[in-house]
């Protein structure tokens, strides 16, 4: 009996370390399922200075797309930028960018200094869009099917193994689905 | 240079770490005290080394060696100086190195100031340390490393986030570490003790002075953290039942309960096998808390950044550690007999009783604390447990604890009598039957519940003080005999009482800031005025300003108490361009009744500022009462020397029973 009783202790460890082991193959950082198979919200966003076109919900139909949150002010960004050229330059995918929450000039500026990647770009000053997207920081990318729905999200940067082992058979399959 | 240097000496302090680890076991195995003694030089090493490598992390971040990875992220050429010093554990690396250091320095402590004592069971409590100590320099050495190079180095860092560019979060981590890592001494005692099969007053007498350092630093550091988020978040709330605060509560409590039952041990030579098992939660609890923060495994404001292969890492180190250790106290546990036995109706009754309802304690906060990780494992649903659960929970169980602190702490050892200590408590109850109604009366219509608690604060305050007044006879003696016999009453009741008022003040500013504030919502322009208890705000006017690193909007206002003019006050909200972020810096304006709290909210055109006011009744007694509470703890510990000198007059006189109290 004595013996069973000073058991316990390690039999209830022994389940939540196998909690714990379990836990860690989990994402917190997954998109809440409220956004999740649901329509981007809409917005058209102005240009950029310098720039001709803005950025609107609509010009991604019947396309799969990346959504890119960023600023010149953060620091992130500049570590995931050359992962987003490299993806530019494989082409597998179209890549939009919003610009978010910097001064005019700012932007352009800072794409001019570390090259563009983006297809689409628009300028989101205000924050509004980032709110109806739900953006908690920059870097943010959503992945949008060709139905114009959210089908996920990165929070942080993309780096390559995220690129190569998620984000590009995610695009692959995406590809592969119809429209409708 | 710094950056290579602190990596190698790193590397050696692994090393050291090993031998401090190995040495130990194999010299006491084989009998052999020159073997053994080995470990003490390892201990020596071990901090050396970790401390220079310390040092060479200190030195990147002060001069700014952006060609350091940890720096560039972590800093910025325009951050104040001290920040740039807190910087270097206000990220992930750095403070994983800040955790191995204070491992290295308690284990120097302990085989400088346990030389002398049992020397077996220092020499393996010293190698269990050093095992410690070798698996976390690994983790960082291997999936944490503060020193990797950044080659090209970028002109400028990428800033310290300015919610931590603050004096109270800048010391807030070194003192939680110094308690979460010093309960490692508690557990390689335990550790070690359980090998040696030798849990008793001895190995009570060696533990408790540790048990009570770690206690006193975890409690400074919690309420540090606390008082940090009180004036920094702009919430007005000091505590709000997160994961990282709830790991930091996990092991005070445990704790707490250790400390109360190895005093049994200590003196009476019972609750062995309970007080043992306390030690290995105690730091096992640490643990989780490190891992709970590290693998990203919960959200959380405080949370590091998510990393699953450190997550893995640090469930290694757990499962090695806690799943070790709680083995040998399974297989061991059954061999630690009991000398002596005692009536419910006793101190040790009445400690057991606390030990209980403290578990229970920690219990609740474990569960609400990891019970969306098991909801979300088990149906993929994610949900969160809130305050509300936490406070109903809790309440009641500390209810209960502060019902008995005052007759418990009357009771006798061995055989008490309950009926005494309550007749010596009976101004207590009469004095805290006014408070309720007071309480009642001044607060209606907040709810009773809350006039309660402060009556069982009373209760407690009331009890702890009587039984100090009865023990030095101030009645009866002239004040100056009864001041000689307050000075010469033993540390350990010395330390409990001033704990036990600490804990009853720190009651009354739970109930007071946590119930009994009020708080206005208002968008206001100049001249306008907001109300919040009996005092009232008026706008005098917004003006932009701007700092090292931030440009900021600052509110005027004047305020006035009862419709008399009493001050001035102002409050700001500050954007850090760099990140891009914002934070408050709260107007808060103390007295001993109550805080008056301002935030300045964002301008919405043509209606004004929101601004937010908050009475929160009774604040500064949490951060008094947590004072005294620390210093308890510390007056407890200090009794160290009289034990030591005890015991040496104990083994010259081998007849000699009981050291005094």
């Amino acid at each position: 009996m004595t013996r069973f009783l000073l058991l316990t202790p390690l039999v209830f460890f022994i389940a939540l370390a196998a909690y714990f082991a379990i836990g860690l193959e989990r994402d917190p950082t997954r998109i809440p399922s409220v956004l999740i198979d649901k329509p981007l919200p809409e917005f058209d966003l102005p240009a950029l200075e310098g720039f001709e076109n803005g950025f609107s919900s609509r010009d991604l139909s019947g396309r799969v797309a990346l959504i890119n949150i960023f600023g010149s002010w953060c620091a992130s960004c500049i570590i995931e930028h050359p992962v987003l050229m490299k993806m530019a330059a494989e082409g597998d995918v179209l890549i939009a960018g919003i610009d978010w929450k910097d001064p005019p000039g700012a932007g352009s500026k800072w794409l001019a200094d570390n090259g563009n990647p983006y297809d689409l770009i628009g300028a989101d000053f205000a924050g509004k869009t980032a709110i109806d997207l739900g953006v908690t920081g920059a870097p943010e990318t959503f992945v949008i099917d060709k139905n114009g729905r959210i089908r996920h999200k990165v929070t942080g940067p993309i780096d390559e193994r995220l690129w190569r082992e998620e984000l590009k058979p995610l695009i692959r399959m995406l590809e592969e689905e119809d429209v409708n | 240079m710094a950056a290579e240097f602190g990596q190698f000496s790193l590397i050696f302090a692994f090393f050291a770490a090993m031998i401090q680890g190995v040495f130990p076991f194999v010299g006491t195995a084989g009998k052999d005290a020159a073997l053994a003694a080995i470990g003490r030089s390892g201990a020596i090493a071990l901090f050396a080394l970790t401390a220079l490598s310390f040092g060479c992390l200190i030195y990147a971040h002060a001069t700014s060696d952006f060609s350091v990875l940890n720096v560039y992220q972590n800093s910025h050429t325009a951050k104040p100086f001290v920040y740039k010093i807190s910087g270097v554990w206000g990220n992930h690396e750095g403070s994983m190195l800040l955790w191995a250091l204070i491992l290295a320095v308690y284990g120097l402590a302990a085989a400088i100031f346990d030389r002398g004592r049992n020397e077996l069971l220092t020499a393996k409590a010293l190698g269990v340390q050093g095992l410690l100590a070798a698996a976390f320099i690994a983790f960082i050495l291997f999936t944490s490393n503060p020193f990797e190079r950044l080659i090209p180095a970028p002109g400028d860092g990428a800033d310290l986030n300015p919610l931590l560019q603050d004096p109270g979060l800048a010391i807030h981590p070194p003192f939680l570490y110094l308690g979460y890592v010093g309960f490692s001494i508690t557990f390689s005692y335990a550790v070690a003790g359980l090998l040696q099969n030798r849990i008793d007053s001895e190995w009570a007498s060696i533990v408790r002075p540790w048990a009570l350092t770690a206690w006193v630093f975890l409690t400074i550091g919690i309420a540090l953290g606390s008082w940090w988020a009180y004036y920094e978040l702009g919430w007005g709330g000091f505590w709000a039942w997160d994961p990282v605060e709830n790991a930091s509560f996990m092991p005070w409590l445990a704790g707490v309960a250790f400390i109360h039952s190895v005093r049994v041990v200590e003196k009476r030579d019972a609750l062995k096998v309970w007080t043992v098992l306390l030690a290995i939660l105690t730091f096992s609890l640490s643990l989780i808390g490190a891992f709970l923060v590290r693998s990203g495994i919960l959200t959380s404001v405080h949370a590091f950044a998510v990393d699953p292969e450190r997550g893995v890492f640090i469930l290694a180190i757990l499962a090695a550690t806690v799943g070790g250790s709680l083995l040998l106290f399974a297989l061991r546990g059954g061999s630690l007999t009991t000398q002596s036995a005692f009536e419910p109706a006793s101190r040790e009754g009445a400690i057991l009783v606390n030990n209980v309802l403290l578990v229970t304690a920690c219990g609740t906060v474990f569960i609400g604390t990891f019970y969306p990780l098991f909801v979300d494992i088990a149906s993929g649903e994610r949900i969160s447990v809130g305050p509300p659960f936490f406070n109903a929970s809790f309440a009641p169980l500390m209810a209960l604890l502060f019902i008995l602190i005052g007759p418990g702490a009357a009771l006798a050892w061995k055989k008490g009598s309950i009926k005494s200590a309550l007749a010596q408590l009976r101004p207590a109850a009469i004095a805290s039957l006014i408070i309720v109604l007071i309480a009642a009366w001044l607060t209606w219509p907040k709810p009773v519940a809350a006039a309660l608690g402060v009556g069982l604060a009373t209760w407690a305050l009331g009890g702890t003080l009587l039984d100090v007044t009865k023990r030095i006879k101030l009645l009866s003696l002239s004040p100056a005999q009864a001041f000689s016999r307050f000075i010469n009453l033993p540390r350990a009741y010395l330390g409990m009482a001033i704990a036990h008022v600490g804990l009853a003040i720190v009651a009354f500013g739970v109930i007071g800031t946590g119930v009994w504030r009020t708080e206005a919502v208002q968008l206001m322009t100049q001249g306008d005025a907001i109300a919040a208890g009996h005092y009232e705000a008026r706008l005098i006017d917004v003006v932009r300003t701007t700092g090292p690193n931030y440009i900021a909007e600052e509110a005027q206002f004047e305020i006035s108490r009862r419709g008399e003019a009493v001050r001035v006050m102002s409050t700001e909200r500050r954007f850090y361009p760099v990140r891009g972020m914002q934070t408050t810096e709260a107007g808060i304006w103390t007295t001993l009744g109550g805080d008056l709290y301002l935030t300045l909210g964002e301008e919405t055109a043509g209606a004004g500022w929101a601004v937010r006011a908050y009475y929160n009744p009774l604040t500064i007694w949490l951060w008094l009462g947590a004072g005294l509470l620390a210093l308890g703890g510390a007056v407890a510990g200090s009794d160290l020397g009289r034990v030591k000198a005890s015991r040496k007059a104990l083994s010259s006189a081998p007849d000699a029973k009981g050291a005094p109290a």
